[in-house]
């Protein structure tokens, strides 16, 4: 059942955000197909401190999809070659024997490159303490079933905002553009009454501060859609536009 | 016993938080302004709670040290968030949520915390709702329920499978509007390194920013730690690659007891080890055993050729299996709390009975559901844990068993803290997974999500302000006072002692010695003689890791292994800890098991009448053994008696 | 509403609403064109649907408002499509990607609306050198007067059909047509779609529904401008 691998790996390498940045070329053999793609680049950082050489910076932190802090654009895909997962949950069972694997670091003018293949993603922080919330304090709340909500509303609300913040879209995006995050929490929120409330403010804010923030405009190529770990729709994209428009028309 | 003083309110255990918030000190808004509060950790505690005391109008200071407050390993819960409502009518009510912790937690836990958690769980509900938070309904419109281990009443709420990031999401959206608002500010990549004391009270602290590898301080009328579970001792466990121990370490250095250090949570069903390069386990939700059978071969020779790839489960009859939990325990069968499930996972494999290639794992079986409800329904309920469980294994769900194993999940254990969340170390203050309270020494399903918003919502806005009252006097201070240099000092000294060894061993790989040990020594099943002989490991382990260790790069710019290494020499005192306090508990309860004590049928055997307290260890000098101190645990309202889950 | 056209998603507007303006105009543009393969035909005689059809156009006082409304359709279309192509370089920032982009279930031509838009805009200048500077005598040519019906009687016009035809009998012309209508397809089944959901007039039900309808559109259009050039070089 075991199967090993041996592939060469392409890495970007990059010693902080001002530095120029290069490709750098490893061996790494014997991977079996069962070890997921990060595994495989700790087995390499294993050979570089073991070779007394800087080990290759990389983000991850939860290792099964959810948190988000993975990014890495592999042999031309933002999470690689599988679909629906983050980077954390690719396997080398999708190489090939023999293969060269060229990993990048997200590529977007929103997202500097801070080490390697690290990137600064705090642009999304900021959109979101832009609106993308609900304007409550703590306490004094009335009764969770005192307000129904439609099932299908809450279900669709719940795909939007199963969205983890990754930055795939926007790497993904040949626009650098970060509607599909933007929208899947504008309308995540919209779809509730509790949040319904604020929508338009929160849509004019939240598209604000994303296009003072230096991401593109959509062009709905859809591939954000393609590379979402999460299959955020593009109709939340809609949907935004929706929220927007008309918010700027009640103006 | 000075030291520890859990000063617990007068009164009737279901009077006792009310009458605490009808008496206690509050601080007036024009005051609040002038007071700083450090949160470290943007976890369920740490945002909710910052979220919360910004609104109040303190100034409060968010450090994580991941690249966004949102990535918490909070995010990475799947199942639910238990809460009191009895929506569903089945007859659920705050006393027995109340009752149901405590028995869970094995009679170990706290009575009066528990109580409260008890009591406000209905408010996070109600908090979290009014958040956004995406909860699943009913087609009439309100909230569904789901049952979980350890309970008989359905009081889970829950969000798909994503109920923790959910839970999250809306309190990071809290504490990100108040970051706009400027009563929050957000230190990202920002790790905490030392704990400040001044005249006996924490007054700030000294953190690395992870990215420039530069020092800095941080002052504050109160040090709030939210900074979540120490489980990565282990090496391998569900918990984040970054989650550690190091805050509660430095704290613990400082002064402040280490609670029960040994009551660590093995969660019955992650997915199987598969190779030595595995860097961490992922969970399978708990929910997965209201649907999933749990079976092992009846017979050692079906296990031997299953695990030879000789035969596949499928092959086999229902006579020729053994539901191992249906059968010790007919009346909760597969859904048995977790330490319970999982010593018995552990009991089958150590039998000989294991599936799998390397023999440790059992089935979990979805065959008679599917029959029963359908595949859709099934994928309805669990879609996407399947789906996940496929990427890793590799294997459709849907057609052959799972298989699964017991992992390090949670710890129960933690920084002690007293009823209002203090330390014992004045103006130090702890919530959530990091410190010690609520969960005795196991804890239920969908309960760990409850504390945290619990202790981040509506406890520590509360208890802080008890504490925050009477230092309403104390000017801000500059961060050049002497106590300030002194901890940036020691903290310069370490990292570059670390820096300077320039041995032959990666961190990973040491760690990765140790967590073995760990795990097989102290881990599921403990004796004495492997504790000793784990204690002895440990320190031999120190030894190399404080000579070999080898950590390229800088001290400036972004060292990743240079905060592995610090990392890594907390968790190697923690282990130390973990293995002390399992040596002293001479009793099995809840996710600490003993093997010389259990009754004849090989359940956990607590002993009340010694060992009905709260381990409080005290740290006494680098290399000297921690000093014991006991606080009892006194049950007014309920009963200790033995669990049983049969 | 104010200050809408400083947010990308305001400009984006204005390219969805040209858009489909535009679209609209292509669909007025085809069914006229759509004459050329009756006349001569059906007991029609040649040249008299076509150029009772052209007169239409070229009388009618609300066709004379159209047109500069036309003009700017097209220099608003353009010029935010060059403004928002600017930022989206701006915002991918310089470093492309070495492994390139495997991304895979994209639309091609969504991918490539500029490239489509600058083949199309290079063609609609031959095009309005080859009929309209010609039709509007900025460019002399010898038109023959022709009798048409027209609404019942009988009316007096230039015999566009003529110039049309000649200009089809040329082959590399009819080559070019093709290419510009093709680009015209492609860039018109993303741009159908996309201009609904820049709006926001889309959801999830409609998503496939749209794309489906777009994809007509694509079709029609460029497929009917297509067919028309290659009917008149080889049937007429």
């Amino acid at each position: 059942m075991e199967k090993n691998i041996n592939i060469t790996v392409k890495v970007w390498r990059q010693n902080g955000p001002k530095e120029k940045g290069r490709f750098e070329t490893h061996k790494v053999n014997n991977v079996s197909i069962d070890t997921s793609f990060l595994e495989m680049l700790d087995i390499l950082n294993e050979q570089l401190i073991n070779e007394n050489k800087e080990p290759v910076a990389f983000d991850h932190d939860c290792r099964e999809g959810i948190c988000g802090m993975c990014s890495l654009y592999i042999n031309g895909r933002p999470h690689g070659p599988d679909d629906d997962v983050t980077t954390c949950q690719l396997h080398m069972r999708k190489f090939k024997d023999g293969q060269t694997v060229t990993i990048e670091p997200w590529r977007s003018a929103a997202f500097p490159v801070i080490k390697d293949l690290i990137v600064d993603r705090r642009a999304f922080d900021k959109i979101i303490a832009a609106g993308g919330y609900v304007s409550v304090n703590t306490g004094g709340i009335p009764d969770a079933n005192s307000i129904g909500i439609p099932k299908a509303d809450a279900d669709e609300a719940m795909d939007s905002a199963s969205c983890i913040g990754c930055g795939a879209c926007v790497a993904a995006c040949k626009n650098g553009s970060a509607m599909l995050f933007v929208s899947a929490k504008v309308s995540h929120l919209a779809m509730l009454p509790q949040g319904r409330i604020e929508g338009a403010r929160r849509a004019k804010a939240m598209v604000a501060k994303m296009d003072e923030l230096g991401f593109g405009n959509c062009t709905n190529t859809g591939a954000c859609e393609v590379e979402c770990p999460k299959n955020i729709s593009l109709s939340n994209i809609a949907r935004l536009n929706r929220e927007f428009l008309s918010a700027k028309f009640q103006d | 016993m000075s030291k520890i003083n859990a000063r617990i309110p007068e009164g009737p255990l279901a009077q006792k938080w009310t009458d605490y918030k009808d008496h206690q000190k509050l601080v007036n808004p024009s005051n609040k302004r002038k007071l700083d509060i450090i949160i470290v950790g943007t976890g369920l505690a740490g945002a909710s709670a910052a979220a919360s005391l910004g609104e109040m109008g303190f100034n409060v200071k968010s450090f994580c040290i991941q690249d966004s407050p949102r990535r918490a390993h909070s995010i990475a819960a799947q199942g639910g968030i238990n809460a009191a409502k009895n929506y569903p009518n089945d007859g659920d009510s705050v006393f027995r949520l109340f009752y149901d912790t405590i028995k869970g937690g094995d009679y170990r836990a706290r009575e009066a915390n528990v109580h409260r958690l008890a009591e406000v769980s209905n408010s996070i509900i109600d908090q979290c709702v009014a958040q956004g938070v995406p909860f699943a309904r009913e087609y009439g419109g309100l909230l569904d329920n789901r049952s979980f281990g350890g309970a008989q009443v359905s009081r889970t709420f829950y969000a798909k499978g994503q109920t923790g990031q959910q839970l999250l999401l809306g309190a990071y959206q809290a504490l990100m509007r108040q970051v706009e608002l400027g009563s929050v500010t957000m230190h990202t990549r920002s790790e905490l390194v030392d704990i400040v004391i001044v005249d006996g009270k924490a007054r700030g602290i000294i953190a690395r920013d992870l990215v420039t590898g530069e020092l800095t301080r941080h002052f504050a009328h109160a040090v709030v730690l939210a900074t979540g579970g120490y489980g990565n001792t282990f090496f391998l466990s569900t918990n984040a690659m970054g989650s550690n121990g190091s805050a509660i370490i430095k704290a613990f250095h400082k002064g402040a007891m280490f609670a029960n250090p040994c009551y660590v949570q093995i969660h019955p069903t992650c997915i199987p080890v598969h190779g030595e390069f595995q860097s961490k386990l992922t969970l399978m939700s708990e929910s997965l055993r209201n649907d999933g059978r749990i079976w092992v071969p009846k017979k050692k020779e079906d296990a031997e050729a299953i695990r030879s790839g000789k035969m596949k489960p499928s092959q086999l009859s229902e006579e020729e299996r053994d539901y191992y939990l249906e059968r010790r325990y007919p009346t909760f069968g597969n859904l048995v709390p977790r330490d319970v499930a999982s010593r018995a996972a552990k009991e089958r494999c150590d039998a000989g009975f294991g599936v799998g290639a390397t023999g440790l794992a059992v089935y979990l079986d979805f065959k008679s559901s599917i029959d029963r409800l359908g595949q859709k329904t099934i994928e309805e309920r669990y879609g996407n844990l399947f789906q996940m469980y496929e990427k890793i294994v590799d294997e459709n769900p849907y057609e052959t068993p799972m298989m699964i194993y017991p992992a390090i999940h949670y710890v129960m254990g933690g920084l002690w803290v007293d009823y209002e969340l203090q330390t014992n170390i004045q103006g130090l203050f702890c919530c959530g997974e990091a410190n010690f309270s609520d969960h005795g020494a196991n804890r239920l399903g969908a309960s760990a999500l409850m504390q945290g918003l619990a202790d981040g919502y509506f406890v520590l806005p509360y208890t802080i302000q008890n504490y925050l009252a009477d230092d309403i006097a104390t000017k801000r201070m500059t961060t050049n006072e002497p106590e300030f240099t002194e901890a940036e000092n020691a903290v310069k000294a370490r990292l570059e002692k670390l820096k300077s060894i320039q041995g032959n061993r990666s961190v990973d790989s040491i760690h990765k010695e140790f967590g073995l040990v760990m795990w097989d020594f102290v881990g599921m099943s403990r004796n004495k003689k492997g504790l000793q002989e784990a204690i002895e490991k440990i320190a031999v382990i120190k030894k190399e890791f404080w000579t070999n260790v080898r950590i390229p790069g800088n001290m400036t710019g972004m060292n990743i292994e240079l905060e592995k290494a610090s990392r890594l020499a907390d968790f190697i005192e923690i282990g130390d800890l973990i293995a002390r306090d399992a040596l002293s508990r001479e009793e099995s309860c809840g996710g600490h098991f003993r093997e010389e004590y259990q009754t004849p049928e090989g359940e956990a055997l607590r002993k009340d009448d010694l060992f009905a307290y709260v381990s409080c260890w005290e740290f006494k000098g680098n290399d000297v053994a921690p000093e014991l101190h006991k606080e009892e645990l006194i049950y007014e309202s309920v009963k200790m008696v033995q669990r049983n889950y049969k | 509403m104010s200050n809408l056209l400083t947010a990308s998603i305001g400009r984006k507007l204005l390219m969805s609403v040209s858009g489909l303006f535009l679209i609209l105009f292509l669909f007025v543009h085809l069914t006229l064109n759509s004459f050329l393969l009756l006349d001569g035909v059906m007991g029609f005689q040649k040249g008299q649907l076509f150029n009772a059809g052209a007169h239409f156009m070229a009388t009618n006082p609300f066709i004379k408002v159209m047109e500069p409304m036309l003009a700017l359709g097209f220099i608003v279309h353009i010029i935010y499509s060059l403004i928002l192509t600017l930022q989206n370089m701006k915002a991918r920032g310089p470093q492309a990607y070495a492994s390139g982009n495997k991304t895979t279930g994209v639309e091609w031509a969504s991918q490539n609306m500029l490239v489509l838009g600058i083949v199309i805009f290079s063609f609609l200048i031959v095009h309005l050198f080859d009929f309209f500077m010609k039709m509007r005598g900025y460019i002399a040519w010898t038109p023959g007067e022709v009798e048409f019906p027209f609404f019942g009687s009988m009316a007096k016009g230039e015999d566009v059909y003529s110039l049309v035809n000649a200009t089809f009998k040329v082959l590399p012309i009819v080559i070019i047509y093709i290419i510009g209508s093709v680009a015209l397809a492609f860039h018109l089944a993303h741009g159908f779609w996309s201009s609904f959901q820049t709006i926001g007039w889309n959801n999830t039900k409609w998503m496939s529904r749209l794309r489906c309808i777009s994809t007509i559109v694509g079709i029609v259009l460029g497929g009917g401008f297509t067919v028309i050039a290659l009917a008149q070089y080889l049937f007429f």
